[in-house]
């Protein structure tokens, strides 16, 4: 059972193969015997999923199941859950449980969904390989020398293994998009402003946007259903109607007008990447698509902006963490200034010191409109290329990565580190919405094909990535790790 | 723009960041490089071009002004490192 | 050498809004610590802002209030530096973009003179929260309750020249606020406070000299005794060839003086840019309009309308329009007596002088407007003379005649103060009086005809104590005039 979709368990629980409760402590049993080697979770909030398993067999019973009823999930570490430790990834928040829940976690529970638990990331959200994490970095399920990507690398290869049918994660740069290419997985990062940032942990909050990460284009649909909408709580959540992304699945894709962005093309990309993402186009023209090439001329400075403006918010976002009214504090404290500093450099590790010290860097006088107001015209000049580019085409397509997921400590410099998010950074920065569905193997790691859309325009992704998987299967294949019979 | 191994020091100073020498050595060095990586922003001519603060042109929605915040103050302050008769503790302050 | 003082105000009010800007949680005042910061206010992982409507209408109505440019397109900032009473590491403050543009304030002086004072713009901010020094075991406690309450800071123009001016704009912004009814101004209870900026120049330069700014000042005769200290201390400085350095002071009321903030001299650096979290608040001319048309009058309008249409002297208008409790009280004694020097006169001289001797405000007043003005309506009248209308004004001030409009006439009936102006019954008096005076009449009529006026006091007393009281004094004079010369 660990290797269907969410919407094939939804039918098996409705067709009484098995209860929520038997689904769950199969999972459970799943992560307890395989987790050790991947590292995908933080906390396992086992008695907690079976409570709710319970619960929602009892409605089932009562014939109150809606269709995502009883359906484990897992959440990454960066969304508070009530009572439950809400890491981030960092020591900083080592001990903190939150004292409310995320939108997002509310609306799943709402829709009847249980957590298997919180998934591992790169220390809040900082990281493209799930290195940065305060508890160990989460291994590939493809290849364990492999890293998962990042930052949400714990929820990517949860799914990937079999330990979870889907996982919410987030992305500031590409952290649902990258790591659902490395694992062979499907992820959506919806248009910023559709689903709540209430209760998730803030990184760069002009940037961040929670998603689905599943099997399926039509699982991640089912999910966005579930999460999106306006949130009083969220300035900047966006007051619009939520549609059905169900519905229009099946829609036929002829005519549809794909543009390759010439730049996402170009020198850095893997030849095998490159190849397989061809390869998928053709499926896409083989549909009925026609296929153009586009230009979006910044791209190239997509990655120095949003090294400017995400450190800038994240380096005032990171302030809260003082040690005065949670997460850490240093011992013995020898002075207000002592406190500080010593909680701070103990509770932060090394990547968000860097981005911190970059942040508060531009920011301060005589840098600031050199750095951070040149930055933010810059990211004028992106998001005009795509609303451009989508004057003329209807979504565009390209690699979600360079290259597939590369070893564990390959990436050693920063700024190296950094490039690996070329295609997706600019799609936070313009915040339309992406996706990434799987598209073959490099070197026998999986790589994804990145679909991007205006804003606001998830159903027409979520159809054209559905048709793809309709007529493809490498959505289907599931690494050797872990294969047990159900 | 070139880094000095000050301005590493204030930025941390401000950011209340703990550094030693040697990792504000480090930190010169890989801040220097992200910093030689950003300044190709500087090469793009944005005369005219207005900043762009958030990706959707949306507006501020307002909130009733309605108290619909109950006292937590037991719940919030068990995630606390130190708190006394209701209050957050912490070294001296001197004004 | 001349010096001249150049002083600019940056004023704090907090918004009388029920809910904090940013959150849901209360703003009133004294709770017990922590139990009004919800987690919005603690800045705790993942919450968000979410602006208050309430504090943007005050924040616009003040505007219009002084008569300011409302710019469509206001933007949130956020100001970063780390204190233990600020929650996130920043305060969302309006640097770029604030909500109220230019406007001006009229102040009115001891002599009458009036001045405009610039406004160089208001914005909203959060307030901080409270250190409390305490002694915990060598700790500082921190109260989060006041963090996230709605400040509008009112930035002057280096406008005003001297102690009393700015004491003056104070008084007059403090003045405007609570007419609109956006702050309590309660200043003891910091709902009020100021930092001023002081410069001294030789008189005649047109540049100005080094500032000091003087910290969270916080009544309007602190003001001027800080800057009275601080002008005086620059002074000084630089005619002993010193120089004033520009820096944050501290003025100690118990000393008398201000001092210079103990910082170890680094400089601040706000890194102020937009909050990401909040969007641009855009305000439509329906709507500043809307609230335009629901401004009520302001104390400058009310001023000039006691002077001009109802003839009070500047003094007395300036006094009665200086509150709103004390306009709005004037106004109803005024409209219930129409009488508007008679309701100044008793406004300002019986009721103020009773309510400053018991320390009471004007909306405490024990004696109500209605009351005030069916007193007067019976001196109008002659129904009663002016000392039986002190006599009732007592009576009612101690509660007598009960709580009607028209207890005043209640109290005139049951003590019998009606005035007695029948002829015929103080021709009766004053006939028994000159009959049982017969030696003071013999020395009227022996005296000079230019003593006997003041000889006349005698008889008006005896005639006013045979009507205890309630004779009318003007004709008792007359009569009494009439009848005593016919004797001569």
């Amino acid at each position: 059972m660990h290797d269907q979709t969410l919407t094939g368990l939804a039918a098996a629980l409705t067709a009484g193969e098995f209860s929520s409760r038997e689904l769950t402590e199969h999972l459970l049993a799943r992560i307890e015997r395989h987790d050790g080697a991947l590292n995908s979770f933080i906390t396992v909030t086992g008695d907690q999923a079976l409570a709710a398993a319970d619960a929602a067999d009892a409605a089932r019973a009562r014939g109150e199941a809606g269709p995502l009823t009883g359906l484990p999930l897992a959440l990454k570490d960066i969304f508070c859950t009530r009572g439950v430790k809400t890491s981030c990834g960092s020591r900083m928040l080592d001990n903190f449980a939150a004292p409310y829940d995320a939108t997002v976690v509310e609306k799943l529970a709402a829709a009847g969904t249980l957590s298997l638990g919180k998934t591992n990331m790169d220390e809040f959200a900082m990281g493209s390989s799930n290195e940065n994490s305060h508890y160990g970095p989460v291994k590939n399920p493809w290849d364990l020398s492999a890293v998962p990507g990042g930052s949400s690398g714990g929820s990517a290869a949860a799914v990937a293994a079999g330990l979870v049918p889907a996982a919410l994660g987030t992305d500031t740069g590409g952290s649902i998009r990258q790591p659902a290419a490395f694992c062979g997985i499907t992820g959506l990062k919806p248009t910023y402003g559709r689903v709540s940032r209430y209760g998730m942990v803030a990184y760069a909050s002009s940037l961040d946007q929670a998603g689905p990460m599943a099997r399926t284009a039509e699982d991640c649909a089912h999910l966005l259903g579930a999460i999106a909408g306006h949130d009083q709580r969220d300035s900047t959540s966006v007051a619009r109607g939520v549609p059905d992304y169900v519905e229009g699945l099946e829609a036929p894709l002829s005519g549809l007008k794909i543009g390759l962005p010439k730049e996402y093309f170009g020198d850095g990309l893997s030849a095998e990447v490159a190849s397989a993402v061809r390869e998928a186009i053709a499926v896409y023209e083989s549909l009925g698509a026609t296929v153009r090439e586009v230009s979006l001329p910044h791209t190239h400075y997509a990655i120095p902006a949003y090294y400017v403006i995400a450190p800038a918010e994240a380096s005032s976002n990171l302030s809260r963490y003082d040690g005065v009214r949670f997460g850490h504090r240093c011992e013995n404290p020898s002075d207000l200034i002592d406190l500080y500093k010593r909680s701070r450099a103990e509770g932060f590790g090394e990547e968000v010191k860097r981005r911190i010290l970059i942040g508060t860097h531009t920011l301060s006088e005589g840098f600031f409109d050199a750095y951070y107001k040149q930055a933010q015209k810059v990211r004028r000049l992106i998001r005009q290329d795509f609303l451009d580019a989508f004057e003329e085409v209807d979504v565009l397509m390209g690699p979600a990565a360079p290259t597939p997921a590369f070893d564990l400590g390959a990436n050693k410099d920063p700024v190296s580190m950094y490039l690996q998010d070329i295609y997706t950074i600019a799609v936070n920065l313009a915040g339309i919405p992406g996706i990434s569905v799987p598209a073959g193997f490099a070197g026998g790691r999986p790589v994804g094909l990145q679909i991007l859309g205006t804003h606001f325009a998830e159903a027409q992704l979520l159809n054209v990535a559905h048709q793809f998987q309709q007529a493809t299967d490498w959505h289907l294949r599931r690494p050797a790790f872990a294969e047990e019979t159900a | 723009m070139a880094l000095e191994h000050a301005d590493v020091l204030r930025a941390a100073h401000l950011a209340r960041l703990g550094l030693d020498e040697g990792e504000a050595d480090r930190y010169r060095d890989d801040l220097g490089r992200i910093l030689e990586m950003v300044d190709q922003l500087q090469s793009l001519d944005t005369d005219g071009v207005a900043p762009l603060a958030h990706p959707l042109d949306a507006t501020q929605r307002l909130r009733a002004d309605e108290v619909t915040e109950p006292d937590q103050r037991e719940t919030f302050q068990r995630c606390a490192p130190a708190v006394e008769n209701g209050l957050y503790l912490v070294p001296r302050v001197v004004e | 050498m001349q010096w001249e003082t150049v002083i600019g105000l940056e004023v704090h009010v907090q918004l009388a809004t029920r809910s904090k800007i940013f959150s849901g949680a209360s703003t009133a005042f004294g709770a017990e610590p922590n139990t009004q910061a919800c987690a919005v206010d603690l800045g705790l992982p993942g919450v968000l802002p979410v602006l208050n409507e309430q504090a943007v209408a005050m924040a616009v109505q003040f505007g219009l209030g002084i008569h300011a440019e409302i710019p469509e397109v206001s933007v949130f900032d956020r100001k970063n530096y780390f204190y233990p009473d600020l929650p996130k590491g920043y305060q969302t403050s309006q640097m770029y973009e604030p909500i109220v543009g230019p406007g001006e304030v009229e102040i009115l002086l001891e002599d009458g003179e009036r001045k405009t004072v610039r406004v160089h713009h208001a914005h909203l901010e959060e307030d901080a929260g409270k250190s409390l020094h305490e002694d915990f075991h060598g700790m500082t406690g921190i109260d989060l309750n006041r963090a996230g309450t709605p400040l509008l800071e009112i930035v002057s123009e280096p406008d005003m020249r001297s102690a009393k001016e700015a004491a003056a704009y104070l008084k007059a912004i403090h003045s405007i606020v609570t007419y609109l009814g956006i702050s309590d101004g309660n200043m003891a209870e910091g709902s009020m406070r100021c930092d001023v900026n002081v410069s001294v120049r030789p008189r005649g330069q047109e540049a100005f000299g080094t500032r000091a700014e003087i910290k969270n000042v916080n009544s309007f005769r602190f003001v001027e005794r800080a800057i009275e200290f601080e002008v005086e201390r620059q002074i000084e400085l630089l005619e002993d060839g010193g120089t004033v350095v520009q820096e944050t002071r501290l003025y100690d009321p118990e000393a008398d003086e201000t001092r210079s903030m103990r910082t170890k001299e680094e400089a601040n650096d706000y890194r102020y840019f937009p909050c990401p979290d909040l969007l641009p608040v855009v305000l439509d001319q329906a709507y500043v309009d809307h609230l335009r048309g629901q401004l009520p009058e302001l104390p400058a309008a009310k001023r000039e309308r006691f002077q001009g249409e109802l003839g009070l002297s500047a003094y007395d208008a300036g006094v009665l329009s200086a509150s709103r409790a004390m306009a709005e009280y004037f106004e109803r004694v005024h409209a219930v007596c129409g009488d508007a020097k008679q309701a100044a006169n008793w406004v300002q001289g019986e009721l103020s002088g009773a309510l400053n001797r018991e320390g009471l405000a004007i909306v405490d007043s024990p004696v109500s407007a209605d009351q005030l003005g069916g007193l007067i309506v019976r001196v109008l009248d002659d129904t009663i003379n002016g000392k039986a209308a002190k006599q009732v004004f007592q009576a009612l001030w101690h509660g007598e005649g009960g709580d009607e409009h028209n207890s005043a006439d209640a109290i005139i009936e049951a003590k019998g103060l009606k005035q007695v102006t029948d002829t015929g019954a103080i021709e009766a008096m004053i006939d028994q009086v000159i009959a049982d005076s017969p030696a003071q009449v013999a020395q009227y009529r022996d005296a000079e005809p230019d003593k006997r006026g003041k000889m006349i006091g005698y008889f008006v007393g005896q005639v006013m104590k045979a009507s205890r009281g309630t004779a009318n004094p003007q004709q008792v004079n007359a009569l009494l005039k009439e009848k005593l010369d016919a004797l001569c």
